[in-house]
């Protein structure tokens, strides 16, 4: 239960860390809160030979308001989402989300872009951002790009990010005031990754009518258009939806995502 | 010693502490094996069983998944480093009342993340009690008493607000 002996640096600024993070000699990884690769490091899933902590750098923990969006710095921790100290654009999505996400002392610590670099398909903020239809802005030496959830998250574990790069910044854009969203996790404790995950986002003024069904041991099946509201979320039907992933093929696991994402439904139809 | 060890300087329960640590150390195992405070206890080491939580600037954290190096210039405080805060105080005290404990290995955790709902979470009922302590785990399952403990504590603190 003890990590690999690896060397650690802990940059000032990002240009100091895509420098360290292109490094060719060693293989080399960013950590921020620690809270997913931590554990990977003392089971020794993950056994880097440095570790670039970029916590530190003062731009990544910024939130600010762009015209009608809310920018959100990579390393900004769960905690302060859950807390609410800015503008939230989401109508309530991101402090009821990050409220949820495992335990407050996890929250203190783990932050929103180490979140989706990990790309765990249970994680809260993966599915949620597909959802709203969030953009990830990804830093490398060569700059910057913006990549939107639905091409980041590729697989299990799996995203667009290419070596020495890292998410710099979350772009999620606000919300109307008739938008209407729901989010309902399976987990058998309060905490643990989510077996099942249905999160649902209406905003008429902005004609999206979008269901993701995520944890389904694949990236988030985005589900576009109204066939599944108004009692359309059968089994049957998301059968279909989740053709492919493991999940289709379990009836149990059919069963649960289907009660996650009626439930996440029965929410905004309330 | 790593080759890689790295100098750093933090607060450890109000005294300034220097040291050369391999990046490779946890918190938990720098709080125990260096500077002797074995009150953090460490049951999982990798942030499922809440026993090592600690405070990082005043906020519970998992020392278990937390690096040692990654804390240079922090105020870490133990349990140990509650002896004399009017909460711990209080939950020390409800704990022992209500039987909030039976080997004491989660004690330590337990009492970190109840004082941060004892804080935080003034408001919390029952249910909210138990959620946001669902990431601490006793194995004795002693929870009844845990959560009546910390009711206990709330309960008194808001009829003395009052």
């Amino acid at each position: 239960m003890k990590a690999v002996d690896f060397d650690y640096a802990q940059p000032a600024t990002l240009d100091a860390a895509l420098e360290l993070l292109s490094r060719e000699d060693v293989m080399v990884r960013p950590v921020a809160g620690s809270q997913s690769l931590g554990p990977m490091l003392n089971l020794r899933l993950a056994q880097p030979e440095l570790l670039v902590d970029i916590t530190r750098i003062a731009e990544l923990r910024t939130i600010r308001r762009e015209g009608d969006r809310l920018v959100i710095g990579a390393c900004v921790t769960h905690a302060r989402l859950e807390d609410g100290d800015y503008p939230d654009v989401t109508r309530g999505v991101l402090p009821s989300v990050a409220a949820v996400i495992a335990y407050r002392a996890v929250r203190n610590r783990g932050t929103i872009g180490g979140s989706l670099a990990h790309a765990d398909p249970a994680a809260d903020w993966v599915n949620v951002l597909t959802a709203l239809g969030a953009d990830v802005v990804i830093a490398g030496t060569g700059g910057r790009r913006s990549v939107p959830m639905t091409d980041f998250i590729l697989g299990v574990f799996e995203t667009a990010l290419q070596p020495g790069e890292i998410v710099a910044e979350i772009h999620v854009p606000a919300l109307s005031d008739r938008a209407r969203w729901g989010y309902y996790k399976v987990c058998r404790k309060t905490g643990e990754f989510s077996h099942a995950t249905g999160a649902v986002l209406i905003d008429p003024a902005r004609g999206v009518q979008r269901c993701v069904a995520g944890a389904t041991s694949g990236k988030p099946v985005v589900i576009d258009g109204p066939a599944l509201f108004a009692g359309g979320c059968t089994e049957a039907a998301m059968a279909a939806h989740l053709a492919g992933s493991p999940a289709a093929d379990d009836p149990i696991a059919l069963r649960t995502h289907t009660v996650a994402l009626k439930r996440a439904i029965a929410q905004v139809m309330s | 010693m790593s080759a890689h060890a790295k100098t750093i300087s933090l607060t450890v329960n109000g005294t300034r502490v220097e040291a050369s640590v391999p990046p490779r150390q946890h918190l938990g195992d720098f709080l125990r094996e260096r500077e002797l405070l074995t009150g953090t206890h460490l049951g999982c080491e990798h942030g499922v069983c809440g026993a090592c939580t600690i405070l990082i600037d005043g906020e519970p954290a998992r020392s278990c998944i937390t690096f040692a190096v990654a804390c240079d210039g922090r105020s870490v405080t133990t349990v140990e480093g509650l002896d004399d805060d009017p909460v711990a105080a209080e939950l020390r005290e409800a704990f022992s009342t209500e039987h909030g404990l039976q080997c004491g290995f989660c004690t330590p955790g337990m009492l970190v993340a109840a004082r941060d709902v004892v804080l935080r979470r003034p408001d919390a009922d029952n249910p909210a009690i138990r959620t946001a302590m669902s990431g601490n785990l006793c194995r004795c399952t002693g929870y009844v008493g845990i959560v009546n403990a910390i009711r206990r504590v709330i309960d008194a603190r808001n009829t003395n607000a009052g």
